[in-house]
């Protein structure tokens, strides 16, 4: 393995030597672990993190007035300070921790679906991942309101001339995807807000698949609301955020009841915390949050933009030598994308590519990704998807092509 | 026109004895999966599709009655490694007696030809779905002769 990137100063040998889960074999070859659209391993110091925190500190948050209670508040809202400041949200309650992106999301579509009402609109990206969809479906089954897709190009864009056909006075809430999973588009998400922001919407971003790749600013993006997820980013699995402007959070009701979330409770009735406890009933993932504030210091310790440079190309590498593959197509062709590549084969179903990469050590996803509504805007059943992260070296990305090669050689025979 | 005939059970399992690496035992199951007999696209109806969260197996399932029930099956799919494994299946269950049937150790054939990963990722192909209908059908025969 060559020890250097060609992008500049990126030591992609000591950058793995941080992640213990690189290191193995699958059916007796190296592992190639190009899965990181699903999940990224974690470095050593998230891993040890979390251990530390249940050897050394485990007590629950804001409740206890002892010694081990008070290190583990600290340790949690110290976490959630991090995140404020990885994506510049103006105050730390804007963010509120969540089991990852699909319950944040869950939480905003619940909270913001308590003012809509019969007629209004929910535009949603043709793009979206079922876990931005499916929440507004229930929220809008329940008010009467109607969920529209904001179209997509073939090229796997967002058509945002034709926004003006969907996003209209009726329109309350506009949502897309930051980056797009199955495609790895990035989408012009400052521009979406600001159309949403024009028709009076509330705007929500998903950023999953955008954290471990770009950088994110929600002021700049100008965006109300924000998902993350931990264990796309680095981080553990089981913990997300879900940022909201706090002038909005003020106003939104709870999503869960529970402890930690009220303000008085009586039989006669409950009254609220501010945000962000009103949104966190029950103890939560404290392991979790501390872990992910690790993640966002590791990320903090990188040269991004050497990251950057690198992951884009690994894309280049990636994309020009699978179209070299006979009967292979790229989808989705957007001018900017992170270094995630689908494809599919004239020759073969996904589904008998993947043990045959599998064996090769190479770790893909295939299928349709849960975002059915944009494989049947492409016209296609399902994809092989490979996903790279800054730990991806150029030789892993030749490994996945030598094992397409092979399968044509099995399969089309 | 007849495809070459799908080997016996005995035959498959004595064949994947035989060869070496997964590779090759890979590329038998594909051979099989070669060897379906044909299943027109205008037969591939919605009824009869079994949903897999990753490939599509059409599934055409009867019970012959003269001179004893005997359960008869074709099957197709849009993966080839899923027809071959519905070669397998056909070559286990196709004009078998429902109690043949049954009696079947389908999972424990898989585990020996190292295929049961296909098997117990229920969601993704559809073989799961595919073999508990497979073993209904039987089990409705073998009631219905009982019963009549």
């Amino acid at each position: 393995m060559s020890t250097q990137s060609r992008a500049g100063g990126l030591d992609i040998a000591r950058l793995r030597s941080e992640f213990p889960a690189l290191h193995q074999s699958v059916h007796g070859k190296p592992l190639v672990y190009l899965d990181n659209a699903a999940t990224t391993h974690k470095p050593r110091s998230v891993i040890d993190a979390t251990v530390r925190f249940y050897e050394q500190d485990n007590a629950n948050v804001h409740r206890g007035l002892h010694a081990l209670s008070a290190r583990a508040t600290q340790a949690y809202e110290m976490a959630r300070d991090k995140v404020r400041g990885f994506i510049n949200a103006a105050d730390a309650s804007e963010c509120i921790f969540t089991s990852g992106v699909t319950d944040s999301l869950n939480l905003a579509a619940y909270t913001l679906g308590a003012g809509l009402k019969r007629g209004d609109r929910i535009v949603l990206s043709h793009m979206e991942h079922h876990s931005n969809i499916v929440p507004w479906q229930i929220v809008a089954g329940r008010v009467g309101a109607e969920v529209v897709p904001l179209p997509v190009t073939d090229r796997g864009e967002l058509d945002l001339a034709r926004a003006g056909e969907v996003i209209d006075e009726r329109t309350k809430v506009v949502s897309c995807v930051f980056v797009s999973n199955t495609l790895g588009t990035i989408n012009d998400v400052h521009r979406v807000c600001t159309l949403a922001r024009a028709a009076g919407a509330v705007s929500v971003i998903d950023a999953a698949q955008a954290a471990a790749h770009l950088s994110i600013d929600v002021r700049a993006i100008g965006c109300d609301f924000l998902a993350l997820t931990g264990h796309k980013m680095y981080g553990p699995t089981g913990i997300g955020v879900l940022y909201g402007r706090r002038a909005l959070l003020d106003r939104l009701p709870p999503f869960r009841g529970g402890g930690e979330m009220i303000d008085q409770c009586t039989f006669a009735g409950t009254t609220f915390a501010p945000p962000p406890a009103r949104f966190e009933a029950g103890t939560p993932n404290i392991a979790g949050a501390i872990g992910l504030g690790v993640a966002i210091d590791f990320l903090a310790s990188q040269d991004r933009a050497t990251w950057a440079e690198h992951e884009h190309e690994l894309l280049v590498r990636a994309t020009g030598a699978l179209e070299r593959v006979d009967g292979l197509r790229v989808v989705g062709r957007a001018t900017h994308k992170i270094a995630t590549v689908s494809f599919v084969l004239e020759w073969a179903h996904p589904y008998d590519v993947a043990p045959i990469l599998d064996h090769a050590g190479v770790a893909v996803r295939t299928g349709h990704h849960c975002t059915q509504p944009l494989m049947d805007r492409l016209g296609l059943k399902a994809t092989i998807r490979a996903s790279m992260a800054a730990y991806n070296t150029a030789e892993e990305v030749d490994t996945l092509v030598a094992a397409l090669h092979k399968a044509r050689r099995m399969l089309a025979g | 026109m007849p495809a070459h005939a799908i080997p016996s059970i005995e035959e498959i399992i004595e064949t994947f004895e035989l060869l070496g690496d997964w590779d090759e035992r890979f590329s038998y199951v594909l051979d099989l999966g070669r060897k379906l007999p044909e299943f027109p696209e205008s037969e591939r109806t919605e009824a009869r599709r079994v949903h897999g969260c990753q490939s599509n197996v059409w599934l055409d399932l009867g019970v012959e009655r003269h001179g004893g029930p005997r359960v008869r099956l074709r099957a197709v799919s849009d993966a080839h490694i899923v027809n071959g494994l519905i070669a397998i299946l056909i070559s286990a269950y196709d004009g078998k007696t429902p109690e043949q049937v049954l009696a079947f150790d389908i999972r424990g054939l898989l585990s020996t030809l190292d295929l049961e990963s296909h098997l117990s990722g229920t969601r993704r192909n559809g073989l799961q779905a595919m073999v508990e209908r497979i073993r209904a059908e039987a089990s409705a025969a073998q009631s219905h002769e009982a019963g009549g």
